[in-house]
């Protein structure tokens, strides 16, 4: 489904990724883990297209993304869960849902009934401004939002970050159960080893802007080996 | 009792007035974050075309209610498609090129009309109010300002174009991500815009005359109110409206227009010192 060959990209001139290889094959989920400022997010406005790659290259579904906006790529059914969530803040929370349904192939009001019956906490504060919820809610908004489009392809930036762990159990169900029923593909990025372990069958180590390695399999779904072998790292 | 009531109706064609030529100023600076100091010239352009149009025969209310918009949003398509949009995000570029734009305009207008104000026919009489006669086209001002910004208000909040205009203005990074195409929203923004400063230069057309320099006297007013109603369009620009069109008005007919003028600058001046984010940036924060 994705193919990335030594793509650089960066800041102005200030580089930051150095040549990252990887792929995802369809159906699969795919975690990569990094410490603070090691390039996670960049790696993700790359490929989704609000970086410029200055070199190397994105084939997505065995097409080059080379030049192609975000909204290009989104249209694609490449669908983006930033850090922070980017809620519309002043609309409610059901307008930033028909947001999302923008790009949906279904009508409105049935998508959105049925993304609610998997984020039943939403259904409370349909009309309670996107701004006035929670950082829990507005994480389970943003994601969501996104699934309304009906992406095959997501991009998943820090979705545990500030979150409570219960709320964190409740993501990795949801998409658990989303991502088997929908078939979907999923590149996650994060610091938190419980997120990641129990979604990723493959996990990722990303350092100053490369992937240094691969976590072995067996390590990659078992925490503790997990969180001695990042120590290792 | 009469002279109130006059003056009452005075204050309220005041109120019409710097609305309707503050709308299209609104929606493009509150929308954009652009601000357009060809505005007046756009208007100068829609009272060209209500003169133009109804010299060929075209009856005046669609000559002012239909070509004219139509026309000058045409425009402003152009001009946003050859112009401005190279310029996003670059205020102080905006501002000269949009300035250089209402000095070629008022150049290629004059080269083409000459000089002297041109006349349009107000198409309707006048009513008495006790003694007095006021001029019934009062009216047509203060309806067409008010379903300028209700048809602007339902726009927003009732259609999915709406949904989608106030989402990408917040943030339109993610509105890309959700598939919304910002570039083409600016576009349709800009041009909406241009076609009710169109609008408002057809309807004023019959009471200010049509000449190349016309748009001067609107800018400043425009401007001020825009400023004064701050974030939300349609809540600040009725809000700022009122309160400039009482002022100006209401002390135009206490002393002379010249004063009434002032008075507003004052008033405006006060207003940007105590609320800097104009009316709505302190109150009605989340209406539209
Ligand atoms: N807008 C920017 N301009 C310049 N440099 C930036 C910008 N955003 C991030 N950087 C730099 O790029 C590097 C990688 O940042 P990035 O946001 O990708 O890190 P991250 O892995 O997502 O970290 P975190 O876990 O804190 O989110 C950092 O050194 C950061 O300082
Ligand atoms: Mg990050």
């Amino acid at each position: 489904m994705l193919n990335v060959t030594d793509l650089r990209s960066g800041y102005g001139r200030i580089p930051i990724l150095a040549g990252i290889n990887l792929s995802v094959k369809d159906g699969e989920f795919v975690g990569i883990l990094g410490h603070n400022g090691m390039g996670k997010s960049t790696l993700l406005r790359t490929l989704m297209g609000y970086l410029p790659m200055t070199g190397g290259d994105i084939a997505f579904d065995g097409k080059s993304l080379k030049g192609l906006s975000p909204t290009a790529r989104a249209r694609m059914g490449i669908g983006y869960v930033p850090q922070g969530r980017e809620i519309f803040s002043s609309l409610s929370v059901y307008e930033n849902l028909r947001m999302g349904c923008l790009l949906a192939k279904q009508a409105e009001k049935p998508t959105i009934d049925s993304i609610l019956a998997d984020f039943p906490r939403l259904e409370r504060l349909l009309e309670r401004p996107g701004g006035a919820l929670s950082g829990g809610e507005q994480q389970l908004l943003a994601l969501a939002r996104c699934l309304c489009g009906g992406p095959k392809f997501i991009l998943l930036d820090e979705p545990t970050e500030g979150i409570q762990p219960s709320i964190i159990e409740e993501m990795i169900d949801t998409l658990q159960k989303i991502g088997r029923e929908k078939g979907l593909t999923i590149l996650l990025v994060e610091q938190n080893l419980n997120f990641i372990t129990s979604l990723s069958e493959r996990v990722l180590i990303l350092q100053k802007g490369l992937i240094i390695r691969e976590v072995p399999p067996h390590v990659a779904k078992d925490r503790a080996m997990m969180e001695e072998f990042v120590g290792m790292v | 009792m009469d002279l109130y009531g006059l003056v009452g109706f005075n204050i309220l064609v005041g109120i019409g007035t710097i609305a309707l030529i503050t709308v299209g100023l609104g929606v493009i600076y509150g929308m954009m974050k652009i601000i357009n100091l060809a505005h007046g010239e756009f208007m100068m352009l829609g009272a060209y075309a209500t003169y133009v149009a109804n010299t060929h025969g075209i009856n005046i209310w669609i000559a002012m209610l239909i070509i004219a918009p139509i026309f000058v949003g045409l425009v402003g398509l152009v001009v946003e498609r050859c112009l401005i949009r190279f310029l996003y995000g670059r205020m102080i570029d905006t501002m000269l090129a949009t300035w250089g734009l209402s000095l070629g305009l008022i150049g290629l207008m004059t080269s083409i009309f000459g000089n002297d104000p041109r006349g349009v026919p107000t198409p309707v009489g006048s009513f008495s109010i006790g003694h007095y006669a006021a001029s019934l086209y009062g009216f047509v001002i203060v309806v067409v300002a008010i379903l300028a910004l209700a048809g602007f208000y339902a726009m927003l909040s009732l259609t999915r174009y709406g949904l989608i205009v106030r989402a990408t203005m917040q943030n339109p990074n993610m509105a890309a991500a959700l598939g919304v195409a910002p570039p083409t929203i600016y576009m349709a923004t800009f041009a909406l815009g241009a076609a009710l400063a169109g609008l408002a230069g057809g309807v004023l057309a019959p009471i200010s005359g049509v000449s190349p320099v016309m748009g001067a006297a609107f800018i400043a007013k425009a401007f001020i109110t825009v400023l004064g109603g701050g974030a939300a369009i349609v809540t600040g620009t009725s809000l700022a409206s009122g309160l400039f069109g009482f002022i100006d008005t209401f002390v135009s007919f206490k002393s002379t227009p010249v004063i009434g003028e002032v008075a507003l600058l004052l008033a405006a001046v006060v207003m940007i010192r105590i609320l800097p984010q104009g009316i709505t940036g302190r109150f009605l924060r989340r209406s539209l």
